[in-house]
């Protein structure tokens, strides 16, 4: 469960968040410049937010009133790039192994066999190749790997289909709609294509210069 | 063997010496002071950077008399150390000096251009894969801008090698001590010594050609 309250000043408007979202998908729509990428990356802790609160699971991330800011090492919550961001001098094993390298995941046990991972994706024949040597489809599903290897109780996707041909996409979407629920944590995914928000939104909201069309952007999910 | 015999080899390895040290320095402060400058936005940082820079657009000369007024006898610097028992100038040391000044611009522009062109996200998605900053640095930043800080090295390198105005100013021309390849040339042709001037031409010419040569072969490959 993650529970988030927003605010963020950027030049041009204010962007005023309120999120609940239970183990479902959140979609976010709108058209570039909307704030949704900043979104996900105040939730990651990759920009910081003028006031507010974040809390996964009960566990505080962000608060302005305690003056509390986890930094997002610590977050332990998995980024989905747009352009994927596999680091390209890393062959795909060890862009996979990366995160299980850090300290804090050092000792976690409950991570997982990052090759076997690889493997139900699909990719596991590629383990010794370079990022530049995939095509679009099998470094997002790499980059998912990578993401979840870690055991994330959130992912962010940032427009994680609109670098792909129509076929993969709408292979991709059904994978990612199928991982979800075998991970049980929240998705939150944004993107600018109404296809992708119906077929794989539990939730969705549209947005227009960090407010939803309805309003404020606030939204409180019931299962 | 004649023709190695007849010539002193003292310019060469010094030249070489005090080029490496210089190299050295250069990258152990620009890399770090670069990459604090890169990403960074604050006031005054604009006469920071006009003030790294400027050793490249002025004449040598004006660098020496710079860093005489540093470490000369009466200089701020010069006069500490004279109390301490060292002098810098006129030392081969002070050549290491003049090296520095002269060729850190180059290392800055060059690991400027090559931290920038380092995508951000890369950065970010190792943050949330929880890698410290160190870690991020070491393994992701500094192999991905590694071909430009090489080239940046390799320009270091040459310029420092190559370094006459300022080393003249600082470290003078006395064989055997501060005597590097530039002087050594000028010297050997105001003397009329053309034989000695045209072999050090020769291999400072060769010596150079062959590091740029190499270096830009191996940049060639590094790319992703």
């Amino acid at each position: 469960m993650l529970e988030a309250s927003l605010t963020k000043k950027l030049w041009h408007f204010t962007l005023d968040v309120h999120l609940k979202v239970d183990n479902q998908i959140l979609i976010l729509l709108g058209p570039s410049g909307s704030g949704k990428t900043t979104i996900l990356h105040l939730l990651a802790g990759l920009s910081k937010p003028n006031e507010g609160l974040i809390k996964i699971n009960d566990r505080i991330l962000y608060s302005s009133g305690k003056k509390l800011n986890i930094s997002p090492q610590s977050r332990n919550i998995g980024y989905l790039f747009q352009d994927y961001a596999l680091f390209p001098h890393m062959t795909v094993r060890q862009n996979v192994f990366y995160g299980l390298k850090s300290k804090s995941h050092k000792q976690d046990r409950a991570a997982m066999d990052p090759v076997e991972l690889l493997h139900s994706f699909g990719v596991g024949h590629l383990v010794d190749r370079h990022p530049g040597q995939l095509s679009g489809g099998e470094k997002q599903r790499v980059a998912l790997a990578r993401a979840l290897v870690v055991r994330p109780q959130l992912l962010l996707l940032d427009e994680p289909f609109s670098a792909l041909d129509r076929n993969t996409r709408i292979s991709l979407r059904h994978e990612v709609k199928k991982l979800h629920k075998h991970w049980q944590i929240p998705f939150i995914l944004v993107t600018h294509d109404e296809e992708d928000a119906q077929f794989l939104g539990d939730i969705t909201v549209s947005l227009e210069k960090g407010r939803s069309m309805d309003g404020s952007l606030n939204v409180v999910s019931c299962n | 063997m004649m023709f190695v015999q007849q010539i002193d080899w003292y310019p060469v390895i010094l030249s070489v010496r005090v080029a490496i040290i210089a190299t050295i320095v250069v990258t152990c402060l620009g890399v770090p002071l670069t990459r604090l400058l890169a990403r960074r936005e604050f006031y005054g940082k604009d006469v920071l950077e006009a003030a790294i820079t400027l050793p490249l657009v002025l004449p040598p000369s004006v660098v020496g008399y710079g860093l005489l007024m540093l470490i000369g006898k009466n200089g701020l610097l010069g006069k500490a150390l004279a109390d301490v028992g060292i002098t810098l100038v006129f030392s081969w040391w002070a050549a290491v000096l003049a090296s520095t000044a002269v060729a850190f611009p180059l290392m800055y522009q060059s690991a400027k251009a090559a931290f920038k062109s380092v995508d951000v996200n890369f950065e970010k998605v190792a943050r949330t894969l929880g890698a410290s900053e160190v870690r991020i640095f070491f393994t992701i930043t500094l192999p991905l801008a590694w071909p430009g800080i090489l080239a940046g090295l390799v320009l270091t390198f040459a310029r420092a090698l190559g370094e006459f105005g300022a080393t003249l100013m600082v470290a003078g021309n006395i064989p055997g001590q501060t005597q590097t390849i530039p002087t050594a040339i000028y010297f050997a042709v105001q003397s009329g010594n053309n034989a000695m001037a045209r072999t050090l031409v020769g291999i400072i010419t060769v010596f150079s050609f062959l590091v740029i040569f190499w270096v830009n072969r191996w940049a060639k490959k590094q790319s992703y």
